[in-house]
């Protein structure tokens, strides 16, 4: 047995004048190259009359699944050229093995086919979807106002620990990573500004230039997208994990409405807290400038501060808290929303905080720039 | 049973996710007392049928009655009434991952009691004691084994001390004795509260152990193709299926 060649090979005979006899012989492993069908099909091709294929296992030494696959195509073939074959010299095992893949006829229905969809039909399908999916946003929306309505006159029923636990998640853990991006926004925006309005000897504009935006509107952006990212996907997977595991239904068939008890907490958390880290976010952004004012510019930190006072009005505050507050809003609606939509799987939950994001960020710009467009109009 | 009164009656049902039909023409009825099996081959629509019975999925085409109500067509009113009587144990066991054993048993109590703190408390000790877990009240759902998060969402089912009670494979992930254990459980509850059970399961044992009522419902039929006392399923049914289904494929 042992000085049998290592490498499968198969060698061709015409045993008779009907016959194709496959002789076998070498270790038929996975990974090892095994002879080509295509040798056999060469044969049976350039030979007419061959109505047999037997094989000769005798010379094998040991086999696996990649036998039995060399051997289930040498089958396809001879289908195809209405040959039979006889596995009978096949070993034992193998050929209960061929028996058992064949024994269920293949389903036909199961491989779902490429079918080619039209042009029109595609448009048509989508632009359904479309109307589907903002009517299930309207419905949210609809059922979180009706929410908040029953909170208002009293009648929600939701656990104080879930809106304490959220006011901490989007309040006080948020600060630090709100800290960087601001006072980073703040240096950014000052680096930028203070480029060009050196050209003009006007460096001290620099400090309406970042209090000004960051007040009006970048605080409250960016802190938008970052709760977008940091909390908003995690309502997203909390409440994803909550319905793949059941337990949105125990809730429901209790008659505790999810939306009460679940989503309610967490808007109020979010909107409650939103102002508050957009203020905040509003001084590192002061303070980014600052810190560019004194450095680069030499501006001397009272001229610095009074500049910052003469440039800000206290309406530009009121718009920025009210971006805050829609932000908060959006985000909190798009986490949840995608998180009650989410299926049943680990993946479902991964697609519903990545979509939590996705449409978190989005509506922020929207929001920004119906904002901005309505303020102009109004004059403020 | 001697008194045979229906509970629930389930009339002319069909289920179906969009256009497609997962079963249809299902007629049966549980009785008072009953512990009533919903048994058939995987992914043939059991737990479908389950989620129509307890209010989750409307059915696409007939009603389920309890007593004479019909569940799907009364008012929101009622059918959280019907609700407030029902007490179930999902598959998962569905427990409120971010609460305690102690806070998930005491929420139905809160919401549909009067009970004061002091009275919540004990009623919580007292299911969770009948489950074996007296002492776990402030261990998180992640904290236990699978087996004991079973126990502890049976707890939850039956905080309200329910009429019926709905289980979707009870058993399903645990070891023999625990399953064994779980099905004790059950028959002393229905015993000692004169509840009705509703379950779905396919493990043979338990079907045998306690079910005195079942239907079985075929994939490829997309029916019910019968209904009855499984061990008398398993011994005249004609039905092969039926048949093999009950002795696990063994023809005898």
């Amino acid at each position: 047995m042992s000085t049998k060649p290592t490498q499968p090979q198969i060698k061709i005979t015409r045993s008779s004048t009907d016959d194709l006899l496959v002789l076998l012989s070498g270790n038929w492993r996975l990974g090892a190259e095994t002879p080509l069908v295509d040798d056999i099909r060469g044969r049976v091709e350039s030979e007419p009359g061959i109505k047999r294929i037997t094989f000769d296992s005798d010379k094998l030494n040991h086999w696996d699944s990649s036998l039995l696959t060399f051997v289930i195509k040498v089958r396809d073939l001879c289908k195809l050229k209405k040959i039979r074959v006889n596995i009978s010299g096949l070993p034992k095992g193998a050929q209960k093995l061929l028996a058992l893949a064949t024994a269920v006829p293949e389903k036909k229905d199961t491989r779902s086919e490429e079918v080619r969809e039209s042009f029109l039909f595609r448009v048509g399908q989508d632009t359904i979807d479309f109307f589907r999916t903002a009517g299930e946003m309207l419905t949210f929306i609809g059922e979180a106002s009706a929410s908040l309505g029953r909170f208002l006159i009293g009648k929600a029923h939701f656990r104080r620990s879930d809106l304490t636990l959220t006011l901490q998640e989007c309040g006080a853990q948020a600060l630090p990573i709100v800290s960087l991006i601001s006072l980073l926004v703040g240096l950014i925006l000052a680096f930028i500004g203070a480029v060009q309005l050196k050209m003009f000897g006007a460096e001290i504009y620099v400090a309406n230039l970042v209090a000004v935006s960051m007040v009006r509107v970048m605080g409250a952006v960016m802190t938008g997208i970052i709760m977008a990212g940091r909390t908003g996907a995690a309502f997203a997977a909390q409440l994803g994990t909550m319905e793949t595991n059941e337990e949105i239904d125990a809730l429901k068939t209790l008659g505790i409405s999810p939306m009460d008890f679940l989503v309610l907490p967490r808007m109020l958390g979010l909107t409650l807290m939103m102002p508050f880290l957009c203020l905040y976010a509003n001084l590192m952004g002061i303070l980014g400038g600052l810190i560019v004012g004194m450095g680069m510019l030499n501006i001397g930190f009272m001229q610095y501060y009074n500049q910052t006072k003469g440039a800000v009005t206290l309406t530009d505050f009121g718009i920025g808290l009210f971006h805050g507050i829609v932000f908060g809003v959006l985000v909190a609606l798009a986490g949840c929303l995608r998180g009650m939509q989410c299926g049943r799987s680990a993946s479902a939950v991964g697609d519903a905080a990545t979509s939590a994001v996705v449409t978190g960020i989005v509506s922020i710009i929207l929001a920004t720039a119906i904002i901005t467009v309505m303020c102009n109009v109004l004059g403020i | 049973m001697d008194h045979r009164e229906p509970h629930i009656t389930v009339q002319d049902l069909t289920m179906a996710y969009g256009d497609f039909v997962l079963m249809r023409d299902l007629d049966f009825i549980v009785n008072r007392g009953d512990i009533f099996i919903i048994m058939g081959g995987s992914g043939c629509g059991k737990s479908t049928l389950l989620r129509a019975m307890v209010g989750l999925k409307s059915p696409a085409q007939g009603r389920v009655l309890y007593q004479e109500t019909s569940f799907w067509d009364t008012s929101p009113r009622e059918r959280s009434r019907i609700m407030r009587n029902t007490g179930i144990l999902y598959q998962s066991g569905a427990l409120w991952s971010s609460m305690t054993l102690a806070e998930n048993v005491s929420l139905p109590l809160e919401e549909y009691t009067d009970l004061n703190p002091e009275q919540i408390r004990e009623v919580v000790s007292l299911k969770l004691a009948l489950v074996g877990l007296a002492g776990f009240e402030d261990f998180y759902p992640s904290e236990i084994s699978g087996g004991m998060r079973k126990r502890a969402a049976l707890a939850r089912a039956m905080a309200l001390d329910p009429e019926i009670l709905f289980f979707d494979e009870p058993s399903a992930g645990l070891d023999p004795i625990s399953a064994h254990r779980l099905d004790e459980l059950i028959l002393e509850i229905r015993d000692s509260l004169g509840a009705t059970v509703v379950m779905v399961t396919h493990e043979l044992a338990s079907i045998f152990a306690i079910g005195n009522n079942s239907v079985f419902l075929d994939a490829d039929t997309r029916t019910m193709t019968a209904v009855g006392d499984p061990k008398k399923l398993r011994d005249e049914s004609s039905d092969p299926k039926v048949r093999a289904f009950l002795r696990r494929g063994e023809e005898g």
